[in-house]
């Protein structure tokens, strides 16, 4: 049994770092700074070595030249998942190159919110670090953020030293929209979070009157969706006053119709703050399931976030039509590639009778058997590999911690690209 | 095996040819003598073509974080220039910013076998390795920013002397593999996180009482110190500001002597005169380099044509919002530790100020009279994307060109520069000094940018052509360590380059400070900082070359 230490998790996505291990064999056990998201995940027990062809054992070799047999075949391959390592993503992106094929990000949805907002207007943006020494007002905008994060509030906020607060305990926790599940945003002197609750899609109509009231624009009414005007005033008052205000939100928690004017409304209004003479930024939450990771590999590589085609030879993004699961509906699609290293019950969406090749992390169980099933290592647990942290800024160096014999992503991905050429 | 270049035309200022008939040989990669008994395995015919190393670009946002938001910033303007793959290359985007195998594509089918990305955040510089680590066909590195650290900054109010700064300067170089140390906005980064929206040389952060002005001699002396090659690597105070002229002068002067590269000193040389209070102060910077010889200087031309500009400066960055172009911008405070900013700008050569940033940048190339201290540089993609070096060789090589051009910019700027009265055309052997000899040299490289016995067979061969702009936009051919990677201005290999770095020697104990600091105050372990050498190439294409501090042999 060997125990490794400060290591790093790529399933929380606020880059936990401190983690202690122990391996016996291939079982892994969080012995320390653990939370309800990196121990299980940690801790799952590997099922499944061998790959399938229609639901039978094969060797590793069988799988991949018939995985692309399939994407030989296809008018229009799509990749989903993208849940992988930096390398990971790398052979992906190099596949889909190769193949024509379109890449869709499985939190894309989500993200697409934030891409929309930033690409028309742009935005002022904080990271972890500045949080935790500098925050002094924090503005969480409908998003339950320790169901998000467990440990945010523990590492970030409540942190007992900082280098600029005097005392981090008199930092101020405002909701809006969604009010906290649990306790964990209330200060370690018992001061609670103001919560101002209202419905996901009330929140348009919120933050517009807040950025109006940051900007002293005359407000006629007397309340929105529920909230006073003199709360949501004291609100605005309060960003001006700050310090250093930060206002977080999680795109994919703003589940309604054109919400990316949302988040182009907050983050406008954070730009208003800082035009009013103090500092402000904004917080956008994510990071999971490798979302930035891909994000910023298919980035560097084509130009475009990850939601984009090959199809026609050359790179093309489209936030809307190369989301997966409409091509699905639509019967666009002819060939289907699933890739999720770190979530075995992340398992691919339905796309109908498509040849379905599923390169995952070992121990998914399906309603309906792939076509091909490679069982993969998962990054920072089986091999080494690089992640991105929710504030994507910080790549984390992910741990090999056992011998599990697992390929990793990038070797799968590569061995079918260069079976598409032989 | 044993290639041949018969009868090329050499400029190899290095060793000191200007324009000699003289044949290369290439063994393993590298220039050999000529054999005595050994008929070539390959021999290129290039007689009468023109020869230099492979070119050198020292300073260009090719790799890193503010680059990716850049890129992922303008979609509009990857739309415009897509490139397909091709059997041989991968399928990417270009314009301003562009995706990365593209970057390599473009820059080796221009003759440039290296390029320095001069903005590494130490808490980004993973991800500037890992995006370089996707630039085919070039060398790379990395220049380290500090500065505007709060870690650094700590040391500076504390008055930890000299000794304990050159050691936390060497650790963070070693830490994220660097080959240089850059300072941008000294202190000014950090400043704008305490809102303080613009910082002077002598003004000090609010919260460390430290100026720039004593960041930039404390980390001048470090560089010297610890014997780096590459000077300290200066991004000013007051980018953009009218007048900041002063500012620049005063910067060159504080730092007594110090070897210091002042880069893209264009944006740095701008005077408060005439109707618009907006002038050239190229004059009295080119007076004050040529006078300093401790001082080199990239110049940063501006080019007109839409870009977007991604810096480390998030101050100045945020001041100069307001004039995106398209109308979207994003700025970042990062990790305690630096931030970015990035604006895109349309240049327009009707537009007064810009009319004269292009008139300015061209003065300084042709004012500063030592070729060894001067580099051809956009900031790219600042100024301009890098695609547009051949169209500013053809300004610098051929004056009845650039007054043409000179014609056609708003007339006031045409008023308001000496432009006209500067009869100097720049030679092939100071065009090959500017793009390699004097780069390789100023970064530190060994083997690079030189045509000698033992250098790497890094070579372009270009076909003369009154028209430079012609000329240096379309090498014959281009060899990558003695392998033949473009022939006609186009990729007919991928390579992968090897990426440059330093190891000066620190005093280990500076780690101990340096953990308690981590665990107390960052989102990481210092054991996860820092980089290891296998994470730049376990990809089986990357490698590390490690270059000498001064006076350390490798």
């Amino acid at each position: 049994m060997t125990t490794i230490t400060e290591v790093p998790s790529p399933f929380c996505g606020i880059g936990s770092d401190d983690l202690t291990i122990q391996v016996d064999g291939v079982s892994i056990k969080v012995t320390e700074n653990g939370c309800a998201i990196n121990t299980p995940a940690f801790e799952e027990a590997i099922a499944d070595i061998d790959p399938r062809v229609d639901g039978k054992m094969v060797s590793l070799d069988v799988a991949i030249k018939r995985a692309a047999k399939i994407l030989k075949k296809a008018n229009q391959s799509v990749i989903g998942g993208c849940a992988t390592d930096v390398n990971g993503m790398r052979a992906l992106m190099a596949l889909a190159d190769r193949n024509g094929a379109v890449v869709d990000n499985m939190n894309f949805t989500g993200a697409k919110r934030n891409f929309l907002a930033m690409q028309d207007s742009g935005w002022m943006n904080t990271t972890l670090a500045e949080i935790k020494n500098r925050c002094d007002l924090f503005v969480v905008v409908g998003c339950d953020l320790e169901a998000f994060s467990p440990q945010f509030y523990q590492r970030y906020l409540w942190n007992k030293e900082s280098m600029f607060l005097k005392d981090t305990s008199k930092r101020e926790v405002i909701y809006i929209g969604k009010a906290p599940s649990g306790k964990a945003s209330t200060s370690p002197k018992k001061a609670k979070a103001k919560v101002l609750e209202c419905a996901d899609a009330d929140l348009p109509e919120v933050m517009a009157v807040l950025r109006a009231l940051v900007k002293d624009h005359p407000v006629s009414v007397d309340e929105v969706a529920g909230i006073k005007i003199t709360d949501l005033k004291k609100i605005a008052d309060k960003l001006k006053k700050a310090t250093y205000g930060v206002v977080t939100w999680a795109a994919g928690a703003l589940d309604f119709s054109q919400a990316e004017l949302t988040v182009q409304m907050l983050c406008e209004m954070v730009k208003d703050v800082n035009a009013s003479g103090v500092r402000c930024s904004g917080f956008p939450l994510g990071g999971k399931e490798g979302d930035q990771t891909a994000n910023q590999v298919c980035g560097w590589q084509t130009g475009y976030p990850a939601r984009m085609r090959f199809s026609s030879d050359i790179p093309e993004y489209d936030p809307f039509l190369y989301d997966i699961n409409s091509m699905f509906a639509n019967g666009e699609v002819d060939a289907f590639l699933w890739v999720q290293a770190f979530n075995s019950r992340s398992v691919p969406p339905h796309g109908g009778k498509i040849p379905t090749i599923v390169v995952a992390r070992s121990g998914m169980v399906f309603e309906e058997e792939p076509d091909v099933f490679i069982p993969i290592g998962t990054p920072g647990i089986d091999h080494s590999g690089h992640a991105y942290r929710l504030d994507n800024v910080v790549a984390i160096r992910l741990k090999k911690l056992r011998d599990s014999g697992l390929p990793s992503t990038a070797e799968v991905l590569t061995a079918i690209e260069q079976a598409l050429v032989s | 095996m044993l290639t041949k270049l018969t009868g090329g035309i050499v400029y190899d200022p290095a060793n000191k040819i200007n324009g000699k008939q003289k044949d290369i040989y290439i063994k393993d990669g590298k220039i050999v003598n000529k054999p005595r008994n050994a008929d070539p395995d390959k021999e290129y015919n290039i007689k009468g073509k023109v020869v230099m190393a492979g070119a050198i670009d020292l300073h260009t946002h090719i790799g890193g974080g503010k680059g990716n938001i850049a890129r992922m910033l303008m979609p509009e303007n990857h739309r415009i220039d897509p490139v397909a793959h091709t059997d041989i290359k991968r399928a990417g985007t270009g314009h301003a910013m562009p995706s990365t195998f593209v970057t390599g594509y473009r820059y080796a089918e221009m003759g440039y076998t290296a390029a320095f990305e001069p903005a590494v955040l130490p808490v980004n510089a993973r991800q500037a390795h890992m995006e370089m680590g996707d630039v085919p066909m070039l060398d790379k590195g990395g220049y380290v920013m500090l500065g505007s650290d709060d870690y650094f900054l700590r040391m500076m109010t504390a008055k930890k002397d000299q000794q304990a700064i050159n050691d936390y300067v060497a650790w963070t170089i070693r830490a994220a593999q660097g080959v240089g140390i850059k300072v941008v906005n000294p202190g000014g980064i950090s400043a704008f996180k305490f809102n303080q929206r613009k910082l002077d040389l002598d003004e000090k952060n609010t919260h460390y009482n430290v100026t720039p002005r004593d960041i930039l001699r404390s980390l001048a002396t470090a560089i010297k110190e610890l014997g780096i090659k590459h000077p300290l690597h200066v991004h000013g105070s007051n980018l953009g500001v009218p007048g900041n002229v002063q500012t620049t002068l005063d910067s060159i002067a504080g730092v007594d002597g110090l070897p210091v590269h002042l880069t893209h000193v264009q944006f740095h040389s701008y005077g408060t005169e005439g109707d618009f209070k907006f002038s050239s102060g190229a004059a009295k910077i080119a007076e004050s380099i040529n006078k300093n010889k401790n001082m080199s200087v990239d110049v940063g031309q501006i080019m007109f044509g839409q870009t977007v500009t991604a810096s480390g400066d998030s101050q100045r960055q945020y001041a100069n919002h307001g004039i995106a172009s398209p109308n979207k911008w994003v700025c970042m405070d990062i990790e305690c530790d630096a931030g970015c900013g990035l604006v895109p700008f349309k240049y327009k050569d009707q537009n007064f100020v810009n009319a004269l940033q292009w008139a300015i940048g061209l003065e300084i190339f042709l004012l500063v009279d030592d070729p060894w201290r001067i580099f051809l540089t956009t900031d790219h993609p600042n100024g301009a994307p890098f695609t547009s070096y051949p169209h500013l060789i053809r300004l610098l090589m051929d004056k009845s060109f650039r007054n043409d051009m000179l014609a056609t910019i708003h007339p006031e700027a045409k008023k308001m520069t000496t432009l006209a009265s500067i009869d100097r055309e720049y030679t092939m052997q100071e065009i090959a000094i500017l793009t390699r000899a004097g780069a390789a040299k100023i970064t530190g490289l060994v083997g690079r940018g030189a045509l000698g016995k033992n250098d790497w067979a890094d070579i372009t061969v270009y076909t003369e052509n009154e028209n430079r702009e012609k000329m240096f936009e379309k090498p014959d051919y281009v060899f990558k360590n003695g392998e033949m990677v473009v022939k006609d201005g186009e990729i007919v290999k991928t390579v992968w380059g090897t990426t440059h770095v330093v190891r000066p020697e620190y005093d280990k104990s500076v780690e101990k400070d340096l953990k308690k600091y981590f665990d107390k105050y960052m989102t990481m372990k210092m054991g996860n900082f820092t980089i290891s050498d296998d994470e730049i190439t376990e990809d089986g294409r990357g490698s590390i070359t490690v270059h000498p501090t001064v006076g350390e042999k490798i």
